[in-house]
């Protein structure tokens, strides 16, 4: 039994080996261009990029297709939700948006997402089930907010959870979602340019943690601008200013 | 006025007008009138027909007449070349609506002497050959008969070509040719495949480009593949273009006509006589038609249009679509066949309008690709967002388009999903032909300012405003020019509501009293932004809107064309903004330490230091820092102006929220989320 399975993944290999081969000879590398391979068989190149600072949060330094990733809620998780769109939206991705009314579309550009392909579906009412269902048939990522104002029960999140396994999609819940792959959350917030009465909002130092189930990433750590100047994800200065437990003293000082 | 003519009864099931069952097209007499744009702008515009003349869209020679042609003016041409070519061509607009209007007497002419006329497009129509052959005695005769008629009519030229299906006879009449009955298969074989894409409503050059590289450069050399091989590697777009190629109807024979019951209809009372009143009711009417098609999981490629007028003169057009109609594809095809019969006159106001699917294909039907990339994930991604559209309604689905505005709320449009998203900013941002960034007649302010963070004070244009003004003084900027975003801010009063007392730098007196033109505050607000380059303004500026096209079926598959226009307005909050704008802005008090509530002293000037924020029902949340207040006066000369200011306040939990204090109160306009 193993050694058909064997058999078939290095003729596979071969045949792989072999129309990579053809291409360089004709040179012709973007004419005919293998599909995505199916999620399931083979996750090795079936990662959507996400913005770099955020990469070493990720089992595989990206959003693997057909897993869930959850948004702790909270101050930060718009803004962290829209650096793991970034990327991907800006290589051509599709990303819908379900139950987020509030959407600030202009942070959304300034992060580098491209609203031409960011839907947005504010409004899914009882109809949430369906509507992200019907997202994860035709898009890549999927962001889905308001599950526990929706009532979703652990059945529905299972059956949503299946439809982007076998779509290749990835499901982003922003709040709590039990049985995400990955779990992300913002902590220890320090925003930077405004004083007392001075300045202005200027970027937000942001220490993101990740965990999940397995081993995908649980304890790790990142501190990132989020946003940073100009709106977009960023990674602090080279000489990060230390981060103290009690991080409203370090806040006032900057007053 | 005539009747117009009624189809035959439907027959539930039946195939539709004799295609036989084996796929075989049936013949077809298309009708062909040469450049139509160009023919129709210079009917619209009086230019001479010895005149050169083209019609352009987007700076670009979209058509162009034949003395044109003969000077070297191309398709493609850039303005500035065409005239080099040609200094005498008359440059025209492109105007789908005035196309279709002005080819209604052509169609009008045709249907006297034959019947079943469907429009393919303005300047080409299709009919099925069997009447008016057989009537005249043959396909010359009758061919003959029909250029005359709509020359003697309408002094419209035009050319005729049979063959069977429409793919063939659209090539054959561009020849004037008659292609003999079974033969359009080999009239079609030596054919390029770039015939291929030629309908302006579907984009096949990436197909086409394809098929060129890969040594298919003929229409017989495409025809040649097996059909499943084309469906597997190149498509589903790419097995109607080989459907198209082989001769064959392009939709394989299953198509059906629908039961009765898909047809919608809509009584209009009052009636209607303005075509913008009649698009509104077909606008609603479009839309139900594609819930309830949507509903049985269909898509509509032939479209009948009927109306009834106040004289009870029925009128009945059926459009012909080359893909599955959206719903904005048949919003613009009911609004130029009402336009037509509307601005035709003579039968009064229309009473009634039914839209009816002559022809359906299943929805989805056809596979998607499963190699290259034909938009395939644009179609994926657009079937999916229908869907939804089908089941929360049209407006559920929205894509955000930014445009010019000042607060993060109104920078966005919601642009529900399928509709233009070009449409409106043309008006919107600044490709205006004045470069004005003006979303509505009222909104270039003249009480523009900066950027929070760049010291320009409210401008007034009150001649006594230019004198120097104590209350302008903004705290946090004092001074320093632009605002380095990662300055840490320690101003000399830090702690003082009134920051130290700076005069203005000398530049902005200047300005003040003065009208400005459009530019002058733009770059005022610009200088936190100096160090970037500057395209958005230059790119918008030079295209003008009034050329711009509207709205065509297909919104997404063109990702060049849907650059969102970030116009440069001044007095705009700079970025960050906020990642959560509520829908509605939520009351907060906010209290000084004392427990009062703090107002303001003057326009930038808060009476006391913000110290707690409460929202209705939850315990106070001390704040930790903040930066303003800015004042924004916008509309003064409007009536029931009002002056806005506004704060950013950081929470000590570390949530950031931006603050307006509007009629007496601050509200939460942006959460920074």
């Amino acid at each position: 039994m193993k050694g058909a399975v064997g058999d078939a993944t290095s003729r596979l290999e071969l045949a792989r080996g072999l129309l990579r081969r053809m291409e360089d000879r004709s040179d012709r590398s973007d004419a005919v261009r293998p599909a995505p391979i199916g999620p399931g068989e083979d996750t090795g190149g079936d990662v959507l990029p996400v913005a770099a600072p955020l990469r070493p949060l990720l089992p595989a330094d990206g959003l693997r297709r057909g897993s869930s990733v959850s948004v702790a809620s909270g101050t930060g998780s718009t803004s962290l939700l829209f650096g793991l769109l970034t990327e991907a939206s800006a290589q051509g991705m599709w990303a819908g948006v379900v139950g987020v009314p509030g959407l600030g579309a202009v942070a959304a550009a300034e992060a580098g997402i491209r609203l031409e392909r960011l839907a947005l579906v504010p409004r899914p009412g009882g109809d949430l089930v369906a509507v992200v269902l019907a997202l994860l048939d035709g898009m890549d990522l999927v962001v889905v907010a308001g599950a526990q104002r929706a009532g979703l029960r652990g059945q529905d999140r299972q059956r949503l959870a299946a439809r982007a396994r076998q779509r290749g999609a990835v499901l982003l819940a922003l709040g709590a979602w039990p049985g995400a792959d990955v779990e992300l959350g913002c902590s220890e917030v320090r925003w930077s340019g405004a004083g007392r009465g001075a300045g202005r909002l200027c970027s937000r130092q942001v220490v993101v943690r990740s965990g999940g189930r397995g081993g995908a990433g649980v304890g790790r750590r990142a501190e990132v601008l989020l946003p940073g100047r100009n709106g977009a994800i960023g990674v602090p200065a080279a000489v990060p200013v230390p981060v103290a437990p009690g991080h409203e003293d370090t806040r006032v000082a900057v007053g | 006025m005539r009747p117009r003519d009624e189809r035959g009864a439907p027959v539930d099931g039946a195939p539709v007008d004799g295609a036989s069952v084996d796929g075989a097209a049936e013949r077809v007499l298309a009708l062909w009138s040469p450049d139509w744009p160009v023919t129709a702008a210079a009917l619209g515009a009086h230019v001479p027909a010895h005149r050169p003349a083209a019609v352009l869209h987007a700076n670009r020679v979209l058509a162009c007449s034949a003395t044109a042609r003969a000077h070297g003016v191309r398709r493609g041409l850039r303005r500035r070349d065409a005239q080099a070519r040609c200094p005498e061509l008359a440059v025209l607009a492109s105007d789908p609506e005035r196309d279709a209007r002005l080819f209604e007497p052509v169609v009008v002419a045709v249907e006297e002497l034959a019947p079943g006329v469907e429009i393919v497009r303005p300047g080409l129509l299709a009919l099925p050959a069997k009447g008016p052959v057989g009537w005249f005695g043959g396909e010359r005769e009758a061919a003959e008969r029909l250029i005359d008629q709509v020359a003697a009519r309408t002094g419209v030229e035009c050319q005729t070509g049979f063959a069977d299906g429409l793919f063939a006879a659209v090539l054959a009449a561009r020849r004037g040719l008659g292609v003999e009955l079974g033969r359009s298969r080999e009239f079609l074989a030596p054919l390029g495949v770039e015939e291929l894409d030629r309908e302006p409503d579907v984009d096949r050059a990436e197909l086409v480009d394809l098929l060129r590289r890969l040594g298919l450069r003929s229409l017989g050399a495409f025809a040649g593949l097996a059909p499943a091989d084309v469906a597997s590697r190149f498509g589903a777009d790419a097995v109607l273009a080989h459907r198209l190629a082989r001769g064959l109807d392009p939709r394989p024979p299953v198509r059906r006509r629908p039961p009765e019951e898909l047809a919608v209809e809509l009584e209009l009372d009052p009636p209607v006589d303005r075509v913008d009143a009649a698009a509104f009711a077909a606008r609603a009417l479009a839309e139900r038609l594609h819930t309830t098609l949507a509903g049985h999981a269909l898509s509509c490629t032939r479209l009948g249009v009927w109306a009834r007028t106040e004289s009870g003169e029925e009128l009945l057009r059926i459009w012909r679509c080359a893909e599955p109609l959206t719903p904005s594809g048949t919003v613009d095809r009911v609004r130029w066949q009402l336009d037509s019969w509307l601005t035709r006159g003579g039968s009064g106001a229309v009473v009634r309008l039914r839209l009816t699917p002559e022809e359906t294909v299943t929805a989805g039907a056809l596979q998607m690709g499963l190699w290259g990339e034909v938009g395939e994930s644009d179609e994926r991604a657009g079937r999916a967002l229908v869907r939804v559209q089908a089941l929360l309604g049209p407006e559920a689905v929205v894509t955000a388009v930014l445009t010019g505005g000042r607060d993060p709320g109104e920078r966005v449009r919601l642009v529900p999903w399928g509709d233009d998203r070009a449409a409106g900013s043309g008006s919107a941002g600044p490709g205006d032909l004045t470069g004005a960034p003006a979303p509505e007649p009222i909104g270039l302010g003249g009480h523009l300012r900066a950027d929070p963070g760049v010291p320009v004070r409210p401008l007034r244009v009150v001649p006594s405003a230019a004198e120097p003004d104590a209350r302008v003084h903004r705290p946090g900027t004092a001074g320093r020019g632009p605002v380095r975003p990662d300055d840490d801010h320690r101003p000399a009063g830090a702690g003082n509501a009134r920051a130290a007392e700076i005069p203005q730098p000398a530049e902005i007196p200047q300005r003040v009293g003065t009208p400005q033109p459009p530019e002058t505050p733009q770059r005022a607000g610009a200088p936190q932004r100096a160090g970037a380059p500057q395209p958005p303004e230059a790119l918008q500026s030079s295209q003008p809107s009034s050329i711009r096209r509207p709205t065509r079926s297909r919104p997404l598959r063109t990702p060049k064309a849907a650059k969102d226009p970030v116009p440069a307005w001044p007095g705009r909050l700079p970025a960050p903004s906020p990642a959560t704008v509520p829908p509605e802005p939520l009351p907060v008090e906010l209290l000084g330490v004392d427990g009062r509530p703090v107002g303001l002293r003057a326009l930038d000037l808060l009476d006391s230091e913000p110290h707690l924020l409460v929202l209705a029902g939850h315990p106070g949340r001390e704040l930790s820092a903040w930066a303003g207040p800015w004042p924004l006066q916008q509309r003064w000369w409007a009536g029931g102006a009002h002056t806005e200011v506004r704060i950013q306040v950081v929470l000590a939990d570390g949530a950031a929220l931006l603050l307006v204090h509007r009629e007496g109160r601050w509200w939460v306009t942006g959460i920074y989320d």
